[in-house]
């Protein structure tokens, strides 16, 4: 069945959710809330993919989401590893605490 | 005997490496042994080839040794080859025969010195540079003994460094002698770059081939190796370090300052002599600067106190008649004026030093005097060595290698009558400034006891030096006596004989003229000096003898003519950039660096929203610049 949801329609809602998750990142303390966040962000970037491979009737797009995936994927698990990691050296996941890196 | 050649410059190299490396190890009975003996032993070789050279002289009118190869680079290369002949022979002989007597002499003079061994090393490290300076086949080789000659003055010189004025006097002989080196080292390209090789001897034959007389390039090259025999030799304008050179010890003065180093620039000009003569121009300027050098330096010597500082000053005033006789192409007269004075000034100077040394150390001529008596074999050396030099008419060597100075600047056909008259004039101040010297130190009233009378390893030397003042004069006569002249014919196997004018006039008459001059000398100073003392005094109560007499006795202001023109300038830009003015710029940039670092690393907060707020900001500015374009 075609679709008759326009290609404009689609890349706004990537944008939208791009937007959302970018707003995320900023304006939360607390980290597994930020990396959720960027969570979405890809998951924006991988929507504007398969919406414009399916407007070109290219697998690119597709494949393209594929490789979002996996590199999600692999960054959750490092992500969470190094969340962990932060939690017991600072027993906080509050962003703010977390100035080491102060020049 | 070719073979026994390198042992000449050898032993005293061996000497100085003994005594430079071991010395402080050794008694000074060892030390006194290594250093006279090794200087003495080459002197006896030098006597050994030095009569095998005269009673067969080789086909080749030369001696050559080489030992190996020194530096070999594509087309150039630079042999350690020793070649004697005639010219360095004499000088051979001069330094190894005159510095074996100053050696000897030294032994006792320097007896009481700490640094015993230290002196005795420079002192063999000297002869050995000298003796390899007029052994050299190549002008590199030659170069090399030149600077050496230049770094054991220093040496010498400051040798008692703990006086900051000698330390000064030394530095100031090796920096002026220096601007004559890079002259010469200037000539020695400019030779290479013309010929492609430093062999003297090859230059001297591809010269005549390359440049017609009077080309521009063999005056410049003439003129850039004169410039490197002005500044060693003492001749204007460079003349200012050798009277500061006498803060050395007494032998140092007579072995370097006196008899042989000073007289490098007389050996270069005369061994370059095709050169010079391809260039008319340069031989009058080194006959101009011998003459001014011989009344300048004439003029201050009559008004010095101290008598080493008269000495040098006379030192001066003679090689300004060797450059002279130079200059007018009287090659061998130069060459014999020189033999005959290495004689008599190294003899006056180490009497000199044994009146110094007497006297405990006292240089002014003013507190000495009544001598005469009380140290009899001084006062005698120094009385033959005194009419030496002042050229006493036919009793004296100076007489008859200076009478012969004369004649040609007469009768050569580059000499003129105004040379004449300043030789002449030359020659009366020098016996004027002579016989004041003699008065104030031997004459009239004691002013100070002398302490010990000197050994015989002092006055020894003094004898046989004595000796050849007097009889060395005998192998040369004047044409018109005898006409015997063994050592100009030996010569004029490399000098040219000298050209003399078609049309003359008496020698004779010119010769009784020349002791005119030296009775007139001795006639002024013993009237001033011994007779009447009280017309010096009246004379200096007018205002122009005054400041003549002052303008005299600074060597006619050349020191603080180079004072204002060249010190002050050099130490006032040094004191400017005292701090560095190359360095600012990158003081400046490690600066920049700095402070640009300190403002960045201001965003370098760690918070981690700044971080994304700046990548998002970023992203917008690139979007939006791209979306506008």
């Amino acid at each position: 069945m075609k679709s008759s949801i326009s290609i404009e329609m689609i890349m706004l809602l990537a944008a939208l959710l791009f937007v959302l998750g970018l707003v995320g990142v900023v304006i939360r303390k607390n980290i597994i809330f930020m990396l959720l966040a960027v969570e979405i962000m890809l998951n924006a970037s991988g929507l504007a993919f398969v919406a414009a491979g399916s407007r070109w009737a290219q697998p690119d797009g597709q494949v393209m989401f594929i490789f979002i995936l996996a590199m999600a994927a692999a960054e959750v698990s490092v992500g969470l590893a190094l969340i962990l990691q932060i939690y017991h050296q600072h027993k906080s996941l509050d962003i703010d605490k977390l100035k080491e890196m102060k020049g | 005997m070719n073979n026994l050649l390198w042992l000449i410059p050898v032993l005293p190299l061996f000497g100085f490496l003994i005594l430079g490396l071991t010395g402080k190890h050794l008694s000074r009975f060892w030390v006194a042994i290594i250093g006279a003996g090794s200087v003495s032993l080459s002197a006896i070789i030098t006597f050994i080839v030095g009569i095998s050279f005269l009673a067969l002289p080789p086909a080749s009118g030369h001696y050559s040794q080489t030992l190996w190869t020194w530096i070999q680079v594509a087309d150039f290369n630079s042999r350690i080859t020793l070649f004697l002949d005639a010219l360095s022979l004499v000088f051979v002989f001069v330094i190894t025969f005159v510095g074996a007597l100053i050696h000897i002499y030294s032994v006792a003079f320097m007896a009481k010195d700490k640094d015993y061994s230290r002196f005795f090393a420079c002192m063999n490290l000297f002869v050995f540079s000298m003796l390899l300076l007029v052994l050299a086949d190549n002008l590199l080789l030659l170069y090399l003994g030149w600077e050496g000659v230049g770094l054991c003055s220093y040496l010498l010189i400051g040798f008692w460094y703990e006086n900051p004025v000698n330390g000064y006097a030394a530095r100031k002989a090796f920096i002026i002698t220096r601007v004559g080196d890079t002259a010469m080292a200037i000539g020695l390209f400019v030779i290479f770059y013309q010929f492609g090789t430093l062999v003297i001897s090859d230059v001297l034959v591809k010269a005549p081939a390359l440049w017609h007389q009077g080309a521009s390039m063999a005056t410049v090259t003439a003129l850039l190796l004169l410039a490197g025999g002005v500044g060693k030799s003492a001749q204007l304008p460079l003349q200012t370090w050798l009277p500061d050179a006498m803060a050395g010890p007494s032998p140092v003065s007579a072995l370097i300052h006196a008899a042989t180093m000073v007289t490098a620039g007389v050996y270069l000009i005369a061994r370059m002599h095709v050169i010079f003569q391809l260039s008319p121009v340069a031989q009058m300027i080194v006959a101009t600067i011998g003459a001014a050098t011989l009344v300048i330096a004439g003029f201050s010597a009559l008004t010095q106190y101290d008598i080493k500082r008269v000495l040098a000053y006379s030192t001066i005033s003679q090689i300004g008649y060797m450059f002279l006789a130079l200059g007018i192409g009287a090659w061998t007269a130069a060459i014999f004026h020189f033999m005959i004075h290495a004689f008599f000034k190294a003899l006056l100077f180490l009497a000199a030093g044994a009146v110094i040394e007497a006297l405990h150390h006292e240089h002014n001529m003013f507190k000495m005097g009544g001598l005469k008596n009380k140290l009899p074999v001084i006062f005698w050396t120094f009385l033959i060595g005194s009419a030496s030099l002042a050229a006493l008419p036919l009793i004296s060597a100076g007489f008859y290698s200076k009478d012969q100075i004369l004649w040609y600047t007469w009768a050569s056909r580059d000499g003129n009558p105004l040379f004449w008259f300043i030789a002449f004039l030359g020659a009366l101040i020098t016996a004027a400034y002579t016989t004041r010297m003699m008065i104030l130190t031997f004459w009239g009233e004691a002013k100070t006891e002398p302490g010990h009378q000197p050994g015989k390893l002092m006055t020894i030397p003094l004898i046989i030096l004595a000796f050849f003042s007097v009889f060395a004069g005998f192998i040369e006569l004047p044409h018109n006596f005898g006409h015997f002249r063994p050592f100009s014919n030996l010569l004029q196997q490399i000098l040219p004989e000298t050209v003399l004018k078609t049309t003359l006039n008496s020698e004779l008459l010119f010769q009784l003229l020349a002791f005119l001059a030296t009775f007139g000398g001795i006639y002024l100073a013993y009237v001033f000096y011994y007779k009447q003392p009280q017309r010096i005094e009246k004379l200096r109560q007018s205002k122009l003898v005054k400041n003549l007499y002052i303008f005299w006795f600074s060597g006619w202001g050349f020191d603080q003519f180079y004072q204002v023109l060249v010190v002050k300038p050099i130490v006032f830009i040094a004191s400017i950039n005292k701090n560095d003015v190359v360095d600012k710029i990158y003081q400046g940039i490690e600066l920049v660096t700095e402070r640009l670092y300190r403002f960045l690393s201001f965003t370098q907060s760690g918070s981690l929203r700044w971080y994304i707020m700046g990548l998002v900001v970023g992203a917008i500015i690139i979007l939006s610049i791209q979306i506008m374009l």
